[in-house]
């Protein structure tokens, strides 16, 4: 019988080590894979530079009229000119720091909600003053502010008021249809079943011009529901059925074992789900429930149909101007890199949010 | 037998008292009849094991104890209070039976100190402080207090399945079900579940263990109860029943089990 000395643990050889690694394994690993790479350099050769003329290089920067688009690239004067529309909408300009407040709350709230140290009661209570604080703020009519009107709200603050009220409020309806189409007693279950259908077999301008066409006709005459409200309720509907259907996945990948262990130790039913069965199933839920968030941040420049001014729509409008015409790639460009930022930064959060609350893998 | 008389010097041992009254119980799943009569008294401080091939209605039995399943004819009582849809006995069922399952159910998503605190906190509404004491408490009892803040995914299985003893002794239950609470181990950490469940039993603590291990039932059982297809077959003290195993179907069960 032989007995074996411990080894002493050795690097790997330098080919297999740091960017040369790298590049073998992921560039040149096989003869379709080099083939693929010279393509991919290829393309990026057609793109790049163009695309680096076209933004930088050959665009203007400096005047305040189309005139002074001289160069061939892109005209940034227009931009910079409209922007404050572009933000705003029609919300007067005295009072813009009021919008500028509200944004700068709302940047705060997921702040806090980002961060880890802070309690978890004061991410909530942040999150659901939020839209009431926002209303006062926004709409005024209290405490000296003047009243503007809603169809006055525009741009990238409408576009972001209507996200924000359809994600937090659609959240919670979405848990209750989940767990209702779950429910043991059949008229619970019937009805959300009915729901959940009902509004994924619909497509979302549906619903908007239910909410605004259809629903005022069930109003006693002479009461008017203010548009956007209405729209707000038409998104929060239709997005509370997804994330219903998101929540219900979840749901579903909890063993059976959790429930019964939470029922065998006393708890009710309200608790046994809050404490125990929603946080594993939102946990499991969370890439596809931001999938359909980024969905709805998208999705909400289909208000235009119903003559709300949101980012897009305002972007569409400006480009109509008699002094700025032609310059809808601009525009378009523009609105296409703020969508982008968004939805990203939401993305990146959800990446982020699945690695902390994978506690199976902690070490 | 030294163990055995440390259970009947424990004082809270008193089998005049019935803890568990399953009056004649018959269950179907759709057509399939699961339980057949089945008639069981367990007293204070009774250990009961319930052996049996699987498939032969043995964890059903003891989840209707606790109404994790329900049973269609027959009745059982806990404690004098049936096992019912009534939301009140339930509850009071409910902070008296604790049950271990198989696969520990330890809620993956909560250091181990929150699992424990969990049904303190939230079902008898005792202070975050008290809860954690009584969870320490009971951590050390099963020897694993230095894992109070990991994750169950980090513990082994034979660690976990201590943390859902503790968390189980939390509530402070008179009766303790374990449904087959060593089958899901490696051999290896079979004994470390098994020791202190042997320290529960000797505590005087009410039981009832649906297992396999037969060494347990030999060592702190005073009931083993043999069922197949859905009937007790045979029902005896641990000595009568290994050593003068009455029926066919308990002789061969005994043979396949003990075999090896």
């Amino acid at each position: 019988m032989a007995v074996y000395e411990l080894k002493p643990t050795k690097q790997p050889p330098l080919s297999e080590r740091g960017a040369i690694a790298w590049i073998r394994h992921n560039l040149l690993s096989s003869p379709f894979n080099i083939l693929f790479t010279i393509l991919s350099l290829w393309i990026l050769y057609i793109i790049i530079p163009p695309m680096v003329k076209w933004f930088v290089l050959d665009a203007n920067f400096v005047g305040n009229s189309k005139a002074e688009c001289t160069g061939d690239g892109a005209c940034w004067i227009f931009i910079r000119e409209k922007f404050k529309i572009f933000i705003y909408g029609f919300y007067p300009e005295s009072e813009q720091w009021r919008a500028n407040l509200t944004m700068g709350l709302g940047a705060l709230t997921v702040a806090l909600a980002v961060i880890d140290r802070v309690p978890r009661s004061i991410k909530i209570a942040s999150i659901l003053m939020l839209p009431v604080v926002a209303i006062i703020l926004l709409s005024g009519g209290y405490f000296g502010l003047a009243y503007i009107e809603t169809n006055q709200w525009g741009g990238l603050l409408l576009t972001l008021v209507i996200a924000a009220v359809g994600i937090v409020l659609s959240f919670p309806i979405g848990i209750l249809f989940a767990l209702g189409r779950q429910s043991k007693l059949p008229i619970i279950k019937t009805l959300s079943v009915f729901y959940i259908e009902l509004i994924r077999g619909v497509p979302l301008i549906t619903v908007l011009f239910m909410a605004s066409v259809v629903l005022p006709l069930f109003f006693p005459e002479g009461m008017d529901f203010d548009k956007l409200i209405r729209a707000l309720i038409g998104i929060t509907l239709f997005q509370a059925a997804y994330v219903a259907e998101n929540i219900r996945g979840g749901l579903q990948a909890i063993p059976r074992g959790q429930y019964e262990a939470s029922e065998a130790m006393g708890l009710t039913y309200w608790k046994r789900m809050r404490l125990v069965i929603l946080p594993q199933a939102i946990k499991v839920a969370i890439p596809n429930l931001v999938g359909s968030f980024i969905s709805l941040f998208k999705d909400t420049s289909l208000v235009m149909i119903i003559g709300l001014f949101d980012l897009l729509s305002m972007v569409t409008l400006t480009t109509n101007d008699r002094d700025w015409l032609g310059l809808s790639t601009e525009g378009f460009v523009f609105v296409a890199i703020i969508y982008w930022i968004f939805n990203y930064l939401m993305s990146r959060y959800s990446k982020n949010l699945e690695k902390k609350l994978d506690t199976n893998n902690k070490d | 037998m030294p163990t055995q008389e440390v259970i009947q010097s424990n004082n809270t041992k008193d089998l005049s008292e019935v803890m568990i009254e399953i009056d004649n119980i018959n269950k179907w799943y759709g057509d399939f009849h699961v339980l057949k009569d089945i008639n069981l008294t367990v007293g204070r401080g009774e250990i009961v094991v319930v052996a049996g091939p699987s498939g032969s209605g043995k964890s059903t039995l003891i989840r209707c104890i606790n109404r994790l399943e329900e049973y269609q004819e027959g009745l059982i009582k806990v404690k004098g209070i049936e096992v019912n849809a009534d939301v009140k006995n339930l509850r009071e069922i409910r902070s008296n039976v604790a049950m271990v399952f198989q696969h520990f159910n330890l809620f993956p998503h909560l250091s181990i100190i929150e699992n424990l605190t969990l049904a303190p906190m939230w079902v008898y509404g005792k202070p975050k402080k008290e809860a954690v004491e009584t969870a320490m408490h009971y951590l050390e009892r099963v020897n694993i207090a230095e894992q109070a803040e990991k994750f169950p995914n980090q513990l082994s299985g034979g660690q976990q399945q201590r943390v859902a003893i503790a968390r189980a002794l939390c509530k402070s239950p008179d009766i303790m079900l374990f449904d087959e609470p060593t089958s899901a181990l490696d051999p290896e950490m079979i004994g470390e579940v098994l020791d202190v469940m042997i320290g529960l039993a000797k505590e005087g603590k009410t039981m009832v263990c649906v297992t396999h291990e037969m060494g347990f039932a030999r060592k702190v059982a005073d009931r083993v109860i043999f069922m197949d297809e859905g009937q007790v077959v045979e029902e005896n003290d641990p000595e009568t029943f290994f050593n003068k195993p009455k029926s066919d179907r308990l002789k061969l069960f005994l043979e396949q089990i003990l075999a090896h």
